[in-house]
């Protein structure tokens, strides 16, 4: 019980103070939309290309931009806060789960906003039943968190953090991609997301199993 | 006799075996009439390739204040990780509060160890207030105390101020205020004066007592040997990784 209390409130102190910081919500997903913008104006004036390419275009900026949400500055622990945090008794594992919890909140606000914005701009041909790729879509999201939240804190206070941890990330992160943009394809000729589900929730479940498993000596290795 | 002699020598390990047979049964508050709250032995730590701790021995006894003097760099704080369980020592033994440093007891025992370093350990966006209350919710403790502990150590007009916007003096005061929410049994103290005003310095001393009236003991480490003699029963200086009387 008290593991998941901590849980709570380590993703309640990362909200808190990314609600007073604003990273997120002033730069990144500005940043996010202008990048998704910056797409249609490269490809020129092919309406068919721009159509096709629009989800295909969203994920590749979410996984970009997920890396900016996980190394957030207010969400980043120096060592006099993993030191208390240590000595307060606060699992390693809470504190991982916690913070990717808080990322997957954020990047889920991030997608909740471009999603929209690729519709206006890009004018995909959504296939019918398309809600139910949120379905993968926000697994991937959870799994984008996950990931992303074990390399920020992989690379916590290498000078090499935000060169390196994107390199960790993006080969981890193409079963996520993969599973949430060909759900999408899936609904568009008649079949069936489950595949895809499976293969992002499967996804999710090792990175949950990969956390758990280096949580501990990861953060006696930053003490 | 070999139990009394096993203290004397340094060895601890037979006294530990004696009081505590099982090896990881941790003992609790106030168990430490015969056995130091914490002593090392022939510690040695290297950061990098770099030898900080080289053999160095320190018993705290329980109701002690013991004050670690020596200039900059010597490895003071490194001391203070190892006392905190938070760096297991590369050669050497070791126990801290019944627990072997390294073992998987040491983590039990963290919550009973508090620490207030040179850098306070608040978080920039989130208010004093915020920040004890959070601190007390991860220790399972009540976080309304915030506030009220905050108006003890003087804090009181700027609870809701973020820690951010606030001066090194009110952070290290908040951060004492943490250590009189949390009550631990051995505390660590680094450069405990530093930044701090005459009405803070007394803030210290409460948290010294409170830690001693429990059955428990201070460790403070300074570079400034003068003034910890005033705060600490007796004074070792570090030279070299090692301590000597």
């Amino acid at each position: 019980m008290r593991f998941w209390s901590q849980v709570r409130e380590v993703a309640r102190r990362d909200l808190l103070a990314e609600q007073r910081a604003g990273e997120v919500v002033s730069i990144v997903i500005p940043f996010g939309a202008v990048a998704l913008m910056a797409f249609p104006l490269a490809l020129g004036i092919d309406s068919a290309v721009i159509s096709r390419v629009g989800p295909a275009v969203f994920w590749v900026v979410t996984l970009l931009f997920t890396m900016q949400i996980a190394l957030r500055n207010s969400a980043s622990d120096r060592p006099a806060h993993r030191a208390v945090l240590a000595l307060l008794g606060v699992d390693p594992l809470a504190r991982l789960l916690g913070r990717s919890l808080a990322s997957a909140v954020l990047i889920g606000i991030f997608m909740a906003v471009l999603f929209p914005l690729m519709v206006l701009f890009y004018t995909p041909d959504l296939p019918r039943g398309w809600p139910a790729a949120l379905i993968p879509a926000a697994l991937s999201g959870i799994g984008l968190a996950e990931v992303a939240t074990l390399a920020a804190e992989l690379t916590a206070g290498l000078r090499t953090r935000s060169t390196l941890a994107p390199l960790i990330v993006a080969p981890l992160a193409i079963p996520l991609l993969i599973g949430a943009s060909q759900a999408m394809e899936s609904l568009a000729v008649g079949g069936s997301i489950l595949p895809w589900v499976v293969l992002v929730t499967a996804t999710d479940l090792a990175l949950a199993v990969i956390s758990a498993l280096i949580a501990r000596p990861l953060e006696e290795a930053s003490l | 006799m070999e139990f009394i002699s096993s203290f004397s020598n340094g060895n601890f390990s037979f006294a530990r075996t004696m009081l505590f047979p099982a090896g990881n049964l941790t003992p609790k508050r106030g168990d430490f009439a015969l056995m130091p709250l914490a002593q090392l032995c022939d510690v040695r730590l290297e950061l990098g390739r770099r030898p900080v701790l080289t053999g160095l021995d320190l018993i705290v006894e329980a109701g002690e204040r013991v004050g670690i003097a020596g200039p900059n760099g010597v490895g003071k704080t490194t001391l203070l990780s190892v006392l905190a369980t938070l760096r297991p020592p590369a050669g050497g033994d070791g126990q801290v509060l019944g627990a072997r440093l390294g073992s998987e007891a040491a983590y039990a025992v963290r919550p009973r160890i508090g620490w207030s370093g040179h850098e306070p350990a608040l978080y920039d966006e989130l208010t004093l207030a915020d920040n004890l209350a959070h601190f007390a919710r991860l220790a399972g403790k009540d976080g309304s105390r915030a506030e009220a502990l905050l108006g003890d150590v003087g804090l009181a007009g700027v609870a809701r101020r973020r820690a951010r916007f606030c001066s090194n003096g009110m952070r290290r005061r908040a951060d004492l205020a943490r250590l009189l929410m949390t009550d631990p049994e051995l505390v660590l103290l680094d450069e405990a004066h530093a930044g701090l005003d005459a009405d803070a310095v007394v803030i210290v001393d409460v948290i010294c007592r409170r830690a001693i009236a429990g059955g428990g003991a201070v460790v403070m480490v300074s570079h400034d040997a003068a003034g910890l003699t005033h705060q600490v029963d007796r004074v070792v200086t570090m030279v070299n990784g090692r301590l000597v009387p």
